[in-house]
């Protein structure tokens, strides 16, 4: 049993969705009631205070995303939730949505709150029909109750959502990309600035936060910002997380664990382990785009800034395990081969630049490398960061760096014998 | 036209579109609709989702072609997405891509020459804890084996035969 707190997966159950009677019994809307008591600057204050980061992976302070959001300005602006979930090794939005999604629905109500805008989306990949209907059915069953629509809960305040769904791919995740795709128009990602605070949805200010972040809010407006710190194991942290766990465990599940718990907590107490047992040898800590973690990394706090400190990042806090069997040159060829076919095309460092890494270690896991291989991937990826027009290619080089740092004995050793030693 | 859409759904559509600033915003749902009705977009379908909504045919098509989602070429009934992304390949994708592969006697981007399968690799489905997984129209399915397989393309071998 998990025995940490459990505040987005405490109505969790297998198989079920929380209809409105059963959210508003324990404690749903609440958060929503104390919003609209205050002012919206004090509930901006508010989740600032709390130390909320954004979820979705770049761990952006959340209140201070918001106290960037010209909430005064007339006219319309726009909250947009991004559910495209798609990094490999990442659904823990898909878990929160299919049990609790009026955790959603509150949260974006209170941030509409915060921000003085009226009008929501919520934008679901292709792959989260099941996702798109139950979010439904919380936004129609919060607008026959009052808390959406016209004057929620007798306020002059207006606030409508709205479900896109989306047609696939990656690159939709990306902020400025998500936005053309909402308004109809071809996804390539903006550039930024503008940012779309200034410039977002049809060129009006817009707040892009993650599934998880806005699921947050509700609890932190019910309980307050001190009980949020609390959460967190870590004291310079704040909150839960929810944890998807895959790859070479014996229980690939998503949990919701403290921000700080150790990385050998997780694979060991709920991973249950590596399969077969098997020892473990290494990690992406938070979905494909996140620097490996090692075995001596176990004790590190899986936390924003700790991870930062050796390299890599949380991320997404999906957790993908590989065992002392796995090849890591061909791990991170399955993963450029995904980050190569994912891109928009829109510029040539990802365009061309995560083509030629595939090739270069194609050739080297197929035995066909050389020195001058892992020279011109060096090169490469030299030539990618910082260059590419959008996170999508500097993602994608978070593996292969760290392949390069962590595993160079092992790519040599492809090199040297002529063939993978791990087939 | 009525074979790309029904026309209750073009006159809903439409009304709607009217009735926004932005009708552009509809352009991905007129252009699933299509294809839920007609399994894939054929270049008439690019054509009445510009008219349907007002917009220029061109913007239509590039955003059919931008998404991997949106067919724009015939496939079978059912479209199998199977995952070839990190989590599922580390726990055996590759041996179920090839059991599809030889179960259904296609490569991967075929169809079946009885035109029920088309079989698609696909990133990641966000089925990362159930991996491996597939999705067969808009189901996923994890947890896959070469026998799970065989008896959900059974099922479905069924529900078509029975649509029929």
């Amino acid at each position: 049993m998990n025995p940490y707190p459990q505040v987005l997966f405490k109505n969790r159950r297998p198989g079920e969705t929380i209809l409105l009677p059963e959210y508003e019994k324990t404690g749903g809307y609440l958060g929503l009631r104390a919003a609209l008591k205050m002012s919206p600057e004090e509930v901006c204050n508010l989740v600032k205070g709390s130390g909320l980061r954004g979820r979705g992976g770049a761990g952006f302070p959340t209140g201070l995303k918001w106290s960037f959001f010209p909430a005064d300005q007339p006219g319309d602006k726009y909250l947009v939730c991004n559910g495209d979930e798609m990094e490999p090794g990442t659904y823990k939005d898909c878990q929160l949505l299919l049990a609790d999604p009026h955790q959603l629905v509150e949260g974006m109500a209170i941030a509409a709150y915060a921000l003085q805008t009226s009008v929501g989306y919520i934008f679901l990949r292709y792959a989260y029909e099941e996702c798109s209907q139950r979010v439904e059915r919380a936004i129609a069953e919060a607008t026959a109750a009052g808390y959406l629509g016209r004057h929620i809960l007798g306020t002059g305040f207006d606030v409508e959502l709205h479900v896109h769904r989306s047609a696939g791919r990656y690159i939709l995740g990306e902020e400025t990309a998500l936005l053309n795709g909402l308004e109809g128009r071809r996804p390539n990602p903006r550039s930024k600035p503008p940012f779309p605070a200034q410039r977002g949805l049809f060129s009006r200010p817009t707040n892009v936060n993650n599934v998880e972040t806005l699921a947050n809010v509700p609890h932190i407006l019910t309980h307050g910002k001190l009980w949020f710190q609390e959460l967190a194991l870590n004291v310079e942290s704040a909150g839960t997380k929810l944890f998807g766990l895959s790859g070479h465990l014996n229980c690939n599940e998503c949990f919701e664990l403290p921000l700080g718990i150790t990385l050998r907590e997780v694979v060991e107490d709920f991973g249950g382990g590596v399969r077969g047992g098997k020892k473990f040898k290494a990690c992406l800590p938070g979905g494909a785009s996140t620097p490996y973690l090692t075995a001596e990394h176990l004790d590190l706090m899986m936390d924003f800034d700790p991870l930062e400190e050796v390299e890599s990042r949380l991320g997404t806090a999906g957790v993908t395990v590989f065992d002392e069997n796995t090849c890591m040159v061909a791990v991170t060829r399955n993963l450029n081969q995904f980050f190569a076919r994912e891109s928009c095309g829109w510029c040539t460092p990802c365009r061309d630049g995560l083509a030629t890494i595939s090739w270069l270690l194609d050739q080297i896991e197929n035995g066909q490398g050389t020195e001058d291989h892992l020279a011109m991937l060096h090169g490469q990826v030299r030539n990618i960061k910082g260059r590419s027009f959008c996170a999508l290619a500097e993602g994608a080089m978070g593996p292969v760096e760290a392949l390069l740092r962590l595993f160079e004995d092992e790519i040599k050793d492809h090199i040297r014998k002529g063939c993978c030693p791990f087939v | 036209m009525n074979d790309l859409l029904p026309q209750n759904q073009i006159d809903s559509f439409k009304a709607k579109a009217t009735a926004m600033a932005h009708p552009h915003e509809l352009i991905v749902d007129v252009l699933r609709a299509i294809q839920s009705h007609h399994n894939w977009v054929p270049d008439a379908g690019v054509t009445l989702t510009a008219e349907v909504l007002g917009v220029s045919p061109v913007e239509v098509e590039g955003i059919a072609t931008f998404y991997d989602k949106i067919f724009r070429r015939p496939v079978g009934r059912r479209v199998i997405h199977v995952c070839d992304s990190v989590c599922c390949w580390s726990l055996g994708a590759e041996m179920i891509t090839e059991h599809l592969q030889k179960t259904l006697g296609i490569n991967l981007g075929q169809t079946t020459a009885d035109g029920n399968f088309t079989l698609l690799p696909t990133c990641c489905l966000g089925a990362c804890g159930d991996a491996p997984a597939m999705m067969i129209g808009l189901t996923t399915y994890g947890h896959l084996t070469p026998e799970k397989i065989d008896a959900l393309l059974q099922k479905e071998r069924a529900a078509i035969a029975a649509d029929d």
